[in-house]
């Protein structure tokens, strides 16, 4: 079985097979956000961003299946629109968080002495901080603005994947393979390269996928205080920003957005935890 | 505690300071992540020279690298975090100032969280793969998903502008009228410990589950010792570190997800300072905050690495 799941993963049509419903269910609402996202400007029956200042936070109708906003723009539109923006977002932040994370552990875990004792302790301090306090602090830094405010996410989340990286490297490192490439004259690199990254990309998978949703929700946090997304562009965050002002007349403006951000991180997580089983045999008896 | 112990716990409490000492150094060069010359950057559009100077001299910045982070963590070490770039106003001041109300609502979210994670994760483990186990497992899995702020919104919508049951925004002073604070900070800490009691319910089923399988289970079972008191009296001991753990780690969480509930319900905390003075970029405040809340997480910790020995022996090493 083992060697089954190994082989098979290796390509993701097969991996979809593997799957169980839960986590083909949730692929398939992801992949349908993707597009949405991709298509918004063909889907998207209005502008994002046309105002109608006639029609402002008019209820469900058929011209407006989600009604407008204070402003008088689509809700469903802006839904559709912020798709995109709210996925980058999410993309963005794991991709730096995994760029800088896997070298590092991968460096940590293979090396070991006094480089992984220095990375292990960095990593353990960087743990320390509440992660949506440091991406603040960061984005303070770097200036306000969607990708500054993801690049930092990523940093925030770099530790979390360096560690993974260095523990899954450790057990890697004393398999019977790496001492053969090594005799046979191969370089550090070219064995970390070839044999180890190879062999930790599995976890790491189910851990970016994990992460996803970490990232969505710390994009819906930071555009709702104004971090992120900047107006009048369209972020589920930025969305919910904009409902919670208008609360106490329009309170069914914060619906489209929040459930939109609930049913994405779910997909997300549900997609984590059954390729989790999908990749760790061991762990399908629980 | 016997004298192992103690030493364990004094240990643990010494491999603190090389921790401290790199949460420092990140919270200082959070200034070198200030594109170009941070002076001219932080001193905004319309500064004049003598801002500029001002901010330069607040960080030692004609300094080298090495003198401007030793300067820092001295005046940080004696309680000097600078003053705010905007007023002028003192930033430990600042932030003791706004401390009370972050902390009471995360105390009160990690109680809401520990009393109903708790025996919903026993309850869910004893009755594995039954009607309760299944509803708390998506409970769980939505808990973890769900935006917490958005949680927030929907429970003031609900529970105070439509029916005026709790205060929709604000805090009470904690001091002058406890009761009235509680009341204040109840819906902020509900929203908080969603997240939080899908946390504790997904680690202590797993963990309980995986002891339930083991061997010195099956064999008190067969002494015949009720499901209950297995549970209560022999699996409870063997993840109580686990419990421990997921305590820490949720003390972490909650003080990260407090910022943006402090924001729904205009909370002057230190949440709403950090997220205000970001956006003003008046960094000494949000260095200040940052290192703040890593303190308060890095002193949970500490507290709980002394605890684990009292919960289990074996850590006695």
């Amino acid at each position: 079985m083992t060697a089954l799941v190994l082989s098979a993963a290796r390509r993701p049509v097969d991996l979809m097979i593997l799957l169980d419903w839960r986590g083909r269910l949730s692929a398939a609402f992801l992949l349908a956000m993707i597009l949405a996202g991709l298509a918004a400007p063909l889907i998207a029956p209005y502008s994002p961003t046309d105002q109608d200042l006639v029609n402002m936070l008019m209820p469900a109708t058929v011209d407006h299946p989600l009604g407008t906003d204070d402003l008088g723009r689509d809700v469903l539109s802006r839904l559709i629109y912020g798709t995109g923006a709210s996925l980058y977002a999410s993309f963005l932040a794991v991709a730096v968080a995994t760029v800088i994370g896997v070298p590092i552990g991968l460096a940590a875990g293979f090396f070991g002495g006094w480089l992984d004792d220095i990375i292990s302790r960095v990593i353990d301090a960087l743990l320390s901080f509440p992660g949506i306090v440091l991406a603040i602090g960061v984005t303070g830094a770097l200036g306000i603005g969607l990708t500054n405010a993801m690049v930092a996410v990523g940093i925030v989340f770099s530790p979390m994947v360096a560690r993974l990286a260095r523990a899954r490297t450790l057990i890697v490192r004393s398999e019977l393979y790496i001492d053969a490439a090594r005799c046979f004259g191969s370089s550090s690199y070219h064995v970390l390269r070839r044999h180890v990254l190879p062999n930790i990309l599995q976890p790491l998978l189910v851990q970016m996928t994990l992460l996803l949703a970490a990232a969505l929700l710390a994009e819906a946090s930071l555009s709702f205080l104004g971090l992120g997304v900047q107006a009048p562009a369209p972020s589920w965050g930025a969305m919910l920003a904009r409902g919670y002002t208008y609360m106490e007349i329009a309170p069914e403006q914060m619906y489209p957005p929040g459930f939109a951000i609930l049913l994405t991180a779910l997909a997300f997580n549900v997609l984590g935890e059954s390729l989790r089983v999908v990749l760790d045999p061991a762990l399908k008896a629980r | 505690m016997s004298g192992a112990a103690l030493r364990t716990s004094a240990w643990r409490g010494l491999q603190v300071i090389p921790v401290v000492i790199i949460a420092t150094l990140v919270v200082f060069l959070l200034l070198q992540l200030v594109p170009g010359d941070p002076a001219i950057t932080l001193a905004g559009e319309n500064a004049t020279p003598e801002q500029i100077e001002q901010i330069r001299a607040l960080y030692n910045l004609d300094q080298p690298l090495l003198v401007q982070y030793g300067q820092w963590l001295l005046n940080a070490m004696q309680g000097d975090l600078a003053r705010s770039l905007m007023s002028g106003e003192d930033v430990t001041r600042l932030i003791l100032q706004n401390l009370p109300p972050t902390l009471l609502i995360v105390t009160c979210a990690m109680a809401i969280s520990l009393a109903i994670g708790i025996p919903l994760g026993v309850m869910s483990a004893i009755h594995r793969g039954g009607v309760l186990d299944t509803i708390a497992t998506a409970l769980a899995s939505v808990g973890i998903a769900l935006p917490n702020f958005w949680l927030g919104m929907i429970l003031i919508n609900f529970l105070a502008l439509q029916n005026n049951i709790f205060p929709a925004t604000g805090a009470g002073s904690l001091l002058q009228d406890p009761l009235n604070a509680l009341w204040y900070a109840f819906l902020p800490a509900l929203s908080l410990a969603a997240g939080g009691v899908a946390e504790i319910v997904r680690q202590l089923r797993s963990a309980l589950l995986e002891v339930l399988d083991s061997q010195h289970v099956r064999t008190l079972h067969a002494k015949g010792l009720s499901p209950a008191r297995i549970v209560w009296q022999h699996a409870m001991k063997n993840v109580s570190t686990t419990l421990l753990t997921v305590t820490g780690l949720l003390f972490n969480r909650l003080l990260g997800a407090t910022v943006v509930i402090e924001a729904i319900f205009a909370i002057p905390g230190i949440g709403s300072l950090i997220v205000r003075s970001a956006i003003a970029k008046d960094f000494p405040i949000v260095q200040g905050v940052v290192f703040t809340m890593v303190l308060l997480v890095i002193l949970g910790n500490l507290i709980i690495d002394v605890l684990y020995p009292i919960f289990d022996p074996r850590v006695e090493r």
